[in-house]
């Protein structure tokens, strides 16, 4: 066998034919019907998939990016990281920042500055967002930074053999400490308000349905290459090692691996992927602002994989589509009643479907 | 420096065997409770050694220090001709060729047995080998002696969690022999076996012996009489008493402390 034929063998062995047949036709959905049906249908029809659904589906395609990053290290590594949150913002604060830059002097004030800055009296431009009008630059700090603070978190962290709930509560801290100083003014990260008012991304119009239509795609492709690749790690040998380390890590260690090395590897790839799905997202939803490093949203993402199913990869996509679906009707249905419904739907969860949705339905 | 030096070490000194493992003066504490009390201890090159005493003798907290999971306050931990294990993290130690098997059996329960065997299996241990990792037939062949070793030849395939107890105590082992350790700490092997598979696992130590150093670590008198050539016998942190099993169960202090209650 040549080793391209291996590589092929491999990668059809991730899913079996009926997984693949149901990938697959999520995909046709998403890269041929839905974009038909909202482009070349029109509006008239009923048929027509209005921009309201492609943002909506679009943005909770991100949250499933980020719900397999979760389940990576959550469901299979058995670190629960309650500062998830924080990744997915930074990558949206990369890219938001790009996007400012994007907007030029047609902001209120027609200055080169962004808005917030002429509003919160800046000359210049804080040295973070250096070389951030460039494309390429804002893509690698979306990435590289969420990766970053990862990497030096969870070095110190996982050295120091910081495990459980106390790696949970710091996770929490983190988060909760970025949101504090994202919140300021002077801090040069936009604060309360943080970036909106965006117009084009690579000197597109930002809300022309064909813009929309394709981040719709861009989301959607990174989302199947996540799931393809998440299943390709967990079911590797340094996949067996990471639920070996959730379930017996002192044996792992006595077996010769050194673990640390591993919660560090996929902790940080996870937050990459975090910082992916931000970057998606605010372009998608047209805002970024430090709301989204509550220690609250983060705690969300993991109902998200606790509904769907820790530990299977396509439960984190499923709990993210249930519980964002379940949000989208509560919020417009009954708004003050969200939180309840949400605290219900995780009680419901740990009391009756340990194994989530997903275990529910492979039980049967 | 590491243990592959031995039998350099033992042609060095003729006339006895090299040592293996050599504990000299080890303290431990815990909150002031001295678990381990200026414990002294050699093994032999291929020696087969029986470690007995009361509960809370110190036998677990031995086992720490030499795996690197607990640090002595005091003492040298030296293995094979110059390792020092007081230095060396636990990855590092199972490396240097120590395995061990914990009181509790210990597996990676959701995995198959035959995945359990594979992930200890000598082996490059770092996360890009790993990632990549395709098993050869070799390797296979490998996981498939041991599985015929271990009697689990028609469980490949089961999950591990599935097993008996005497099973898992067999797969914790077999997980040890992949390991291809010069030196084999057994905590309680044969705790929850039943009396064939006791002999069994007799057996198989018997066999391990001469090639391998083992450190039995046993409640079950009968077992450790029909394996033991040289016991030791521990009580509060200590060595009490060391020789051959005859000699020690004569001796009036372990009958006190241990064996007439």
């Amino acid at each position: 066998m040549t080793p391209k034929m291996v590589t092929v063998t491999n990668f059809s062995r991730l899913y079996g034919p009926r997984g693949w047949a149901i990938l697959g036709t999520c995909a046709v959905v998403a890269f041929v019907v839905i974009p038909i049906f909202n482009l070349a249908v029109p509006a008239s029809s009923p048929f027509h998939v209005s921009a309201f659904w492609v943002t909506l589906i679009g943005k909770i395609m991100c949250f499933a990016i980020v719900a397999l990053a979760l389940d990576l290290v959550w469901g299979y590594a058995g670190i629960l990281s309650l500062g998830h949150g924080l990744f997915f913002a930074l990558g949206g604060y990369g890219m938001g920042m790009y996007l400012m830059r994007q907007i030029g002097r047609q902001g209120q004030y027609q200055s080169d500055l962004p808005d917030f800055m002429v509003f919160l009296d800046w000359k210049t431009f804080p040295w973070q967002w250096w070389n951030t009008d460039q494309f390429w630059w804002a893509i690698l700090l979306a990435t590289a930074i969420p990766g970053l603070l990862a990497f030096v978190f969870g070095y110190f962290a996982f050295r120091s053999r910081v495990k459980g709930v106390y790696f949970s509560i710091i996770t929490q801290a983190l988060t909760f400490a970025a949101m504090l100083l994202f919140f300021r003014n002077n801090t040069g990260f936009g604060g309360n308000n943080g970036f909106t008012d965006f117009k084009t991304i690579l000197g597109f119009n930002i809300t022309s349905p064909e813009t929309r239509m394709s981040l719709f795609c861009i989301t959607a492709f990174f989302l199947v290459a996540t799931l393809l690749l998440g299943r390709w790690i967990v079911t590797s040998k340094f996949g067996r090692v990471l639920t070996a380390i959730r379930d017996a890590e002192p044996r792992v260690m006595f077996c010769g691996y050194n673990t640390v090395h591993y919660k560090l590897a996929i902790f940080t790839f996870s937050a990459v992927l975090c910082g992916i799905a931000g970057a998606l997202y605010v372009p998608q939803v047209g805002i970024i602002n430090p709301s989204e490093m509550s220690p609250a949203n983060s705690i969300e993402i993991a109902i998200w994989v606790a509904v769907g199913g820790r530990g299977t990869l396509a439960g984190a996509i499923l709990g993210a589509g249930l519980v964002n679906g379940a949000k989208s009707f509560f919020t417009v249905a009954f708004p003050e009643y969200w939180l309840f419904a949400l605290g219900a739907i995780f009680i419901a969860v740990t009391l009756f479907m340990p194994r989530g949705v997903l275990g529910l339905l492979a039980r049967r | 420096m590491k243990a592959n030096d031995l039998p350099d070490l033992a042609h060095q000194r003729s006339g006895e065997h090299g040592v293996v493992l050599y504990l000299d003066g080890i303290s431990v504490s815990f909150d002031g409770f001295k678990a381990l009390n200026n414990l002294s201890l050699a093994i032999d090159a291929g020696e087969l050694r029986c470690v007995i005493g009361p509960n809370g003798a110190g036998k677990t907290t031995m086992m720490d220090v030499i795996t690197g999971k607990t640090r002595p306050d005091e003492g040298k931990a030296v293995f094979g001709q110059s390792t020092d294990l007081t230095r060396l993290s636990e990855a590092e130690i199972a490396h240097a060729g120590i395995g061990r098997k914990f009181q509790k059996p210990t597996i990676f329960e959701p995995l198959t047995v035959f995945e359990n065997l594979e992930l200890a299996m000598k082996a490059d241990k770092t996360v890009r080998a790993t990632l990549f990792s395709r098993l050869s037939m070799e390797n296979q062949d490998r996981i498939a002696t041991t599985l015929a070793v271990i009697g689990l030849k028609d469980s490949s395939d089961r999950v591990a969690g599935l097993l008996s107890h005497g099973q898992k105590q067999w797969l914790e082992i077999g997980m040890l022999l992949m390991q291809e350790p010069k030196l084999l700490l057994l905590d309680e092997p044969v705790a929850g076996m039943s009396d064939h598979e006791t002999e069994r696992t007799a057996e198989l130590f018997l066999s391990l012996a001469g090639t391998h150093s083992l450190v039995v670590v046993e409640h079950d008198m009968a077992f450790i009489e029909t394996i033991a050539r040289k016991v030791t016998v521990l009580h509060e942190g200590s060595v009490i008493a060391e020789g051959p099993m005859e000699q020690v169960k004569n001796d009036p202090r372990v009958i006190e402390v241990y064996l007439g209650r």
